[in-house]
């Protein structure tokens, strides 16, 4: 619904009480990744750890959420198991359509039950509900139950945690309604923390439109651009893995602990071919017509007679590099068998293909011994990597449990850090150079899409230091602007700030529309203030020596280049965060 | 006369987008419920989709049970509706076979008129506006008008 405030329901799940506040901010924090900021600066424990029961789980929407197409993205904020910090990690499904529905802008989860719980919100219901029955199924057994358990079929998400979470492992992802995620930095184990199997949120309510016709107007020309033109083809089409043979093309791609940037052998795990032999269908967000979801199936042969059960999995760019090529596992079936394992579990995908890149090399180099992996890990030894992800999930033995924390924390037991791929936390898809990886290593959410470094590698631009770091500081702000609406990123060439100030006019939020460019700042300052007040401080971030070591199409990594850069743009950083800021939440007397 | 059908809900991706379309430019709202077609998940993701639409009946249940003849009959199949007569006692959506009247929470029904706008919108081109046999008229939404009212 629109409204000049947010409408903010907590619930505290060692009470069961829970509460609506109206909380002002419309104007100055906008809703999604500058809402989630601003609650968190209200609501999060700060000097307390990511695991004291009162820490906050935020889950945010924006002005435009489901107004528009693509605008179809949900922000989650929590302090991070992974670093101990503020994180922010973004996801889909139907969640984003779900809370609007349910007509809330944010919902805030803090306490912790009692017992291992669902909680079901919708317009006209919030329930806690004991499920200790499902503590310790996977994804695929929890969904199932819970499917039949709550009403609202279509028009409801239901975000819950594997094993992994249940474990509170750093690597543990919130999956969205079978194919979507809050993947990275640990979600997963915050609602284990608080012993939340399940949220179910039923978007079971509607709203009426603006009067006049330049809503109407404007989404058509929005619709357009999103579906008749070839703006966002290249999702439609091959989806993110496009770039699998775009990036080992130019020496790009990270293969095997990134040990190497291109290979021919990449060929058995491109969009091209995953589309040839393994693409089932394609799946959308809620709200999205461009349905970028690509699902592929593996079979599995279970009885000696010629049985076989089989099984949909979704698969993107990020997902096949970390558990395909840099794994050496250059087979789609097998990668999508890998992806499978990791999502059956509730771990982050990304994170474990990468560490167990690192310990396979670890492994080889003579660092650790199979009494630590248990299993013999070697680059394309895909069983291998199957067993090694469940004993991830479940911690196994003191190997597994000290890698589930993160790379680097079993480098602090084992040593090996000089080529553990790890930026910020384990890294993205992409081996494009010196921004790409500074990005990275000091972005805010540790992700590859917190600003287009990747991109700005790729392009001509020179070597000037402050010409990266001007990139990086412009392209996160408007990228954070557009993570408040919440739009998907993947519609970031749509959205221009002019589209959004005409579709942010069109709904009623006139003020915001015209205040795009100090709005935007502002965001982009409470993020870092949260960030570097919770303990991050981008200075001390050290890129290991792997990626200096590597060659892409433009020859040799520039280490000058590299640190020169980390330095500048950790100092940008800090000046951001040290800014003064006006959003500060402040509650409505009048209540609702 | 047109009627809205289905044809090929098999490459459905569940965006909602004909949801959508038809509560934002026939009812004026934003809504994936108060709408003539819905869209759910035939039990899970993996197993596709499925579409609450009416199914075009002649004659029709929900016509039958209507205590004030608020539902019409229409030609070609399907209902009209007279909002203006409906006193919300909710037996129309009692009475249809499919599930495809959904009532909103101060009872109002809304069931698909068969005028076909939502078909742009979707992205797979899984529905029609199909023509059938039946006497000559005019669209859906100008019958809906000439007898009264198009949407809520």
């Amino acid at each position: 619904m629109i409204r000049d405030h947010f409408k903010v329901l907590v619930v505290d799940l060692s009470t069961g009480r829970s509460t609506f506040s109206d909380i002002d901010g419309r104007d100055t924090v906008a809703g999604g990744s500058g809402l989630a900021a601003m609650l968190f600066g209200k609501y999060g424990l700060l000097d307390k750890p990511w695991n004291e029961p009162g820490q906050p789980l935020i889950f945010t929407i924006g002005p435009l959420t489901g107004y528009f197409p693509l605008m179809s993205k949900t922000v989650c904020a929590f302090k991070s198991p992974y670093h101990d910090q503020y994180a922010e990690s973004h996801g889909g499904g139907r969640s984003a359509l779900s809370l609007r529905f349910a007509d809330v802008d944010a919902l805030v989860i803090t306490g912790r039950a009692k017992s291992p719980s669902a909680l079901i919100v919708g317009s006209r219901q919030i329930e806690i509900k004991d499920v200790h029955f499902l503590w310790g199924t996977d994804l695929q057994v929890a969904g199932k139950v819970l499917r039949r358990m709550f009403p609202g079929a279509g028009h409801r998400t239901i975000l819950r945690i594997g094993p992994a979470g249940e474990r509170q492992s750093p690597m543990a992802c919130i999956t969205a309604d079978t194919y979507r995620h809050f993947g990275r930095l640990g979600g997963g184990a915050v609602m284990g923390a608080k012993n939340l199997k399940a949220i179910m949120i039923h978007g079971d309510s509607s709203f009426p439109l603006p009067e006049g016709k330049e809503y109407t107007k404007i989404f058509e020309d929005v619709h357009t651009k999103m579906t008749d033109t070839d703006m966002m083809s290249k999702y439609h089409d091959l989806g993110t893995p496009i770039n699998v043979a775009v990036l080992n093309d130019i020496k790009a791609l990270p293969i095997r602990n990134l040990q190497a940037t291109a290979d021919p052998a990449t060929a058995g795990i491109t969009g091209e071919r995953f589309a040839e032999v393994a693409l089932l269908r394609n799946a959308a967000c809620a709200g999205c017509p461009v349905g970028c979801i690509h699902i592929g199936f593996v079979r599995e042969r279970f009885q000696k007679e010629n049985r076989y059960l089989y099984r949909q999995i979704s698969y993107d760019h990020e997902l096949i590099v970390t558990v395909g090529s840099m794994l050496g596992v250059m087979d789609c079936f097998e990668v999508l068998k890998l992806i499978d394992v990791a999502e059956k579990m509730g771990l982050d995908v990304m994170s474990p293909g990468v560490a167990l890149a690192w310990a396979t090399e670890a492994l080889a180099k003579g660092i650790i011994t199979e009494k630590e992996t248990l299993v013999p890990l070697a680059f394309g030894n895909s069983a291998s990597y199957q067993a090694a992800i469940q004993h991830l999930a479940y911690g196994a033995n003191e190997f597994y449990q000290l890698l589930s924390q993160g790379t680097m924390k079993a480098v602090e037991r084992y040593g090996g850090g000089d080529f553990a791929c790890v930026l910020g936390q384990e890294m993205a898809g992409y081996a494009t150079g010196e921004t790409f990886f500074v990005s990275q290593a000091l972005g805010l959410r540790h992700s590859h899409l917190d600003a287009g470094g990747y991109s700005y590698d790729q392009k001509p631009k020179g070597k000037k230091i402050e010409d990266a770091v001007k990139f990086l500081i412009q392209d996160e702000k408007a990228r954070g602007f557009l993570t408040s609406m919440v739009s998907c990123l993947f519609a970031r060439g749509v959205y221009s700030d002019e589209l959004l100030a005409g579709c942010l006019n069109s709904v009623g939020y006139g003020t915001l529309a015209g205040s795009i460019g100090p709005v935007s700042e502002e965001i982009q300052k409470l993020r870092w203030k949260m960030r570097v007040s919770s303990g991050f401080r981008p200075e001390n971030v050290s890129i290991p020596k792997r990626f200096t070591e590597i060659t892409t199409w433009k020859g040799q990594i520039d280490t000058v280049f590299l640190n020169s850069l980390k330095d500048q743009y950790a100092s940008a950083i800090m000046d951001l965060a040290r800014a003064d800021t006006t959003a500060s939440p402040s509650e409505r007397k009048d209540g609702l | 006369m047109k009627i809205l059908t289905t044809p090929r809900m098999e490459r459905c991706i569940g965006c909602h987008s004909c949801s959508l379309a038809c509560a934002r430019l026939l009812h004026k709202r934003l809504s994936w419920d108060t709408a003539g077609i819905r869209i759910r998940s035939s039990g899970g993701l993996s197993t596709g989709f499925e579409a609450s639409i009416c199914l075009s009946c002649d004659p029709a249940p929900c016509v039958k049970v209507c205590p004030t003849g608020a539902y019409s009959q229409r030609k070609g199949g399907g209902v009209v509706v007279r909002k203006k007569l409906c006193i919300r006692c909710g037996d129309c959506a009692t009475a249809c076979p499919v599930d495809a009247i959904y009532l909103d929470m101060s009872g109002e029904p809304f069931v698909c008129i068969h005028c076909g706008r939502c078909v742009a919108y979707c992205p797979h081109d899984c529905l029609e506006h199909t023509e059938v046999s039946g006497e000559a008229g005019g669209t859906a939404e100008k019958e809906q008008a000439d007898t009264g009212e198009v949407a809520s």
